[in-house]
């Protein structure tokens, strides 16, 4: 897979695969064969339900998958491989060059340490840089990310703080390091609506003043078409999808990200009588069949589809699809019969 | 639930070893005493505190009084777990009714009887039963009563703070609808919620109250001469213990099995319980 | 804070005041008296005892005065010991006490909580599996079956440490007592700790922690530790108060001039004014360090306000 951009990528993984070995013995997969390039300066989404595994590809990249988990494939950081590395050389990556936003800012927290703690102790082991000058860097950043008032907010704890304050304060703590790239699992789903759209045009901003490339994990197509220069969506462990933002929404070529678009109603046009939404059930990643996961749901499903799994094909400029199905879509939009 | 629940339980090798051994030493201190030709008082002066035979007359040896020991053992066996059981059940029965009572009644009547709660928390426990013992003789009733009526406070505070949870959710809420209020209430839908929490409780006080039985014995309070609970045999083999190690070890050997065995049956049921919970 | 204080000991007075109640009804209640065991007393001698001990007073009257002489901290003279008052007996027994109760607890602590943070931080390894198992073990066996054992071991087996008596500030003679006192409680501990650590690690915020790139040294001690601790200061009240009454068992065994000891015999020998003073000692206590779990609770735990 080689990417139009002559710059080499930022972040490279190449058949990365996630499994947990189960009591029994068992290797239950959770990613299985992703490969995906990051460039710099770029905000990569990554679209797919709950159990896709996209959490967990996320985790893959910084080893933080559990000591049960088994890993393979190749995680490059420019160029530095970093899959299987002990923990001591990732640290020198992590939180430094790679910074993590999660999913939940109530829980992200440690309640028992103030803000002013959690933020400057980045700075202490990423560079050595002593006490006062780290707070002076944790204000800065806590006003970058509007957060008011910031010298009293040091003193505080995470209890102490609304949910968007502390969804901008962990954001904060990914950044104080300057990093190059950062992760986000679900930046905004804990929050309210309003705050969600706040973050969002924070993390826009982010990008546009410091160039800070983004993984953006999310299970709302809404977030993702807001943020997202280039979008992979993932189905049972596996990339099915991946293109450019624009090329994704207009002319979907996977029958599930069709199916995904199609779930979100639309403002104009008439209202649905019912609400679409994909028949049947996401499979159990301890019991995959053979062939391509989604076909049990696929209304384009061919013999073929149960037999043999699809690999990722270009499809077009920069667009890639896992389908054995060749003839463009537009069955569930009602364009074709 | 309850099916799934079982199906973890059985699931545990140690859980498994544990019912099975409890459930030998029932039926051993059930069986032991009807099939065996000694009885438990009848003293042998030929037989002074003899060593275990294993092939011979007596199995585990006699005591002092050259009474069998595995006959006494046995007895003693059934005592400690009758105190332990009997103990634990009124503990329960106290405790529940109050803990369930005052979380659902909420407001000023919560804290009046959790304010009891802590207030009796504070007073020394062990040295007021022994000041019971002491002044009012030792009857099994007695040690009873005072063992009870002491250790129901842990299971109302655990009680109390699962009803104010179950308060909360929907079921409740629904059952209110539907016209269900106070006693009914508590009795139909708050109960049946916290047997499992109840059941892990009762697992773990049922030893906690044997041991303390034990205790009371080794002090020379707990029951009394002919009758035996494992606690006064050990007391009395401890003295004993240079000449005659037998006197101590059988029946430690059994107090320390049945203890084992019911604190692993308990972990096992919270396991089942809740398996995401701390292991 | 200051509020907060004031309100526990004010709750306190009326809890001390049942304890003392119910010990001195009890007491009074039961058959006998203190004097029962000299028989041949003349008439007059035992009036006069009766007199100078205030025991022909109705009972009230004796209740109201024994508070008042409480309210001074004079818990009256023994009847058991003639000529020396409870406070004298407390006094002497107290430093014993003192010191096997607290080096057990400290070691209970300090090895209860080593166990199992250590177990927990090498879960399911041969180390985790060989500790819990000893945590049963102090959990299971009863003190009395482990002193004597010990007893049985350590001193006259390998004769390396005295089988019991008391010579004050020598640590020989404290180290099994309070070695046996120590191991159900840092059984239990070990097991408490464990469980707590492996919740504390399994958190999303360690997680948040081990993605800035912390060391794990680090994590451990700054992050983990203190949500890890919270449940053993709980522990720490019941602890103290076990530690207590545990002594009492513990003296027996080794003989130690201790104050459980004497309680034993002044309930049988109906003293009831050392009766009465060993037990308003002990729930003091009890309250003071149960006051003490919680504010260590409030310190650990930023979220917890003491209402």
């Amino acid at each position: 897979m080689n990417s139009p951009s002559s710059a080499e990528p930022l972040l490279q993984l190449q058949d990365v695969s996630v499994a947990y070995r189960t009591a029994s013995g068992a290797a239950v997969p959770v990613v299985r064969g992703v490969n995906l390039q990051l460039a710099p300066g770029e905000i990569l989404g990554l679209a797919g339900e709950s159990g896709s595994g996209k959490t967990q590809l996320l985790l893959s990249i910084i080893g933080l998958n559990g000591q049960h988990a088994q890993l393979t494939g190749s995680v490059r950081y420019r160029g530095q491989e970093l899959l299987g590395r002990p923990i001591a050389e990732l640290n020198r990556v992590r939180g430094a060059r790679i910074a993590t936003v999660f999913q939940d800012p109530a829980t992200a927290l440690n309640p028992y340490l103030p803000i002013g703690r959690q933020l400057s102790e980045v700075l202490r082991f990423h560079g050595g840089v002593p006490g006062r000058l780290a707070r002076e860097r944790a204000c800065e950043l806590l006003e970058a990310v509007q957060v008011a008032d910031p010298h009293r907010r040091l003193q505080q704890y995470p209890h102490e703080l609304s949910g968007g304050m502390r969804q901008r304060v962990v954001i904060a703590m990914a950044l104080m390091a300057s990093p190059e790239i950062l992760l986000a699992d679900e930046p905004t789903t804990a929050l309210d609506v309003t705050v969600q759209s706040q973050i969002l045009r924070l993390l826009l901003q982010l990008r546009e003043r410091h160039g800070i490339a983004m993984v953006l994990v999310s299970h709302d197509m809404g977030v993702i078409a807001g943020l997202a220069d280039r979008v992979a969506v993932m189905y049972a462990g596996r990339i099915v999808e991946q293109a450019g933002i624009d090329a994704l929404f207009e002319q979907p070529q996977h029958p599930y990200s069709e199916a995904l678009q199609r779930c979100v109603p639309s403002l104009a046009g008439p209202l649905p009588q019912r609400l679409p939404s994909i028949p049947g059930a996401p499979p159990d990643p301890a019991a995959l069949a053979p062939g391509c996961a989604f076909a049990p749901r696929c209304a384009y499903r061919l013999a073929l589809c149960e037999q043999r799994l699809p690999e990722l094909r270009e499809a077009g400029p920069g667009h890639w699809k896992a389908c054995h199905y060749d003839q463009p879509l537009g069955r569930l939009r009602g364009e074709l019969t | 639930m309850s099916s799934q629940v079982l199906a973890r339980l059985r699931a545990q090798r140690l859980t498994r070893i544990a019912a099975a051994v409890l459930a030998a030493i029932v039926l051993a201190s059930l069986l032991v005493p009807w099939l065996s030709p000694y009885d438990s008082y009848t003293p042998d002066f030929a037989l002074l505190s003899h060593p275990p035979m294993l092939a011979g007359a007596h199995v585990l040896g006699t005591d002092p009084l050259g009474r069998d020991l595995l006959v006494r053992v046995m007895w003693g066996c059934r005592i400690s777990l009758a105190i332990g059981v009997v103990a634990t059940l009124m503990s329960v029965l106290i405790g529940v009714s109050w803990g369930a009572i005052a979380g659902y009644a909420g407001g000023t009547t919560d804290q009046l009887m959790m304010r009891v709660v802590d207030v009796l928390y504070s007073v020394p426990f062990v040295p007021f039963v022994i000041v019971l013992t002491v002044l009012f003789g030792r009857g099994l009733w007695l040690i009873f009563l005072a063992i009870g009526a002491v250790s129901w406070l842990d299971i109302a505070r655990i009680v109390r703070g699962q009803t104010l949870s179950l308060k909360q959710r929907e079921f409740i809420e629904a059952a209110r609808i539907a016209g269900v209020h106070g006693i009914g209430m508590i009795r139909r839908h708050i109960v049946p919620n916290l047997l499992g929490i109840v059941a892990v409780y009762a697992t773990l006080t049922i030893p906690a109250v044997i041991l303390f039985e034990a205790l009371l014995s080794f002090l020379g309070m707990g029951v009394q001469s002919p009758m035996a609970s494992l606690g006064s045999l050990v007391a009395d083999g401890a003295s004993d213990m240079q000449s005659h190690p037998h006197l101590l070890i059988v029946p430690a050997a059994f107090l320390t099995a049945i203890i084992y065995a019911f604190n692993y049956l308990g972990d096992g049921l919270r396991k089942a319980l809740d398996p995401r919970g701390q292991p | 804070m200051t509020r907060y204080l004031l309100r526990r000991l004010l709750v306190a007075v009326p809890t001390l005041l049942l304890i003392t109640t119910l010990g001195f009804a009890l007491l009074h209640a039961a058959p006998g008296g203190p004097f029962d065991a000299d028989k041949r007393m003349l008439p007059a001698i035992q009036q006069a005892i009766e007199a100078r001990y205030h025991l022909h007073e109705p009972l009230w009257r004796q209740y109201l005065r024994y508070l008042g002489q409480l309210a001074h901290g004079d818990l009256g003279p023994s009847f058991q010991y003639r000529g020396t008052s409870v406070n004298q007996i407390i006094a002497q027994g107290l430093p014993v006490d003192a010191a096997v109760g607290l080096s057990a607890l400290a070691l209970a602590l300090l090895a209860g909580g080593g166990i199992g943070v250590t177990a927990a931080l090498r879960e399911g390894g041969a180390w985790d599996h060989a500790a819990m198992a000893l945590a049963a073990v102090g959990i299971s066996v009863p003190l009395f079956v482990l002193a004597p054992l010990l007893v049985l071991i350590f001193a006259v087996t390998l004769h390396w440490l005295p089988a019991g008596d008391w010579v004050a500030g020598s640590p020989s003679h404290l180290l099994l007592p309070a070695l046996a006192l120590a191991l159900p409680y840092a059984g239990y501990i070990a097991r408490l700790m464990r469980g707590s650590t492996l919740e504390v690690l399994n958190s999303p915020f360690i997680r948040t922690a081990q993605a800035k790139g912390l060391p794990s040294h680090h994590i451990l001690w700054h992050h983990a530790l203190r949500p890890a601790l919270t449940p053993l200061v709980s522990y720490l009240g019941p602890a103290f108060a076990g530690v207590l009454t545990g002594s009492i068992v513990v003296e027996s065994i080794f003989g130690l001039p201790g104050i459980g000891r004497f309680f034993i015999t002044a309930a049988l020998n109906r003293d009831y004014t050392l009766v009465m003073g060993i037990t308003v000692l002990y729930g003091t206590l009890i309250i003071l360090c149960n006051l003490l779990a919680d504010l260590c609770y409030a310190w650990i735990d930023p979220r917890v306000r003491l209402a």
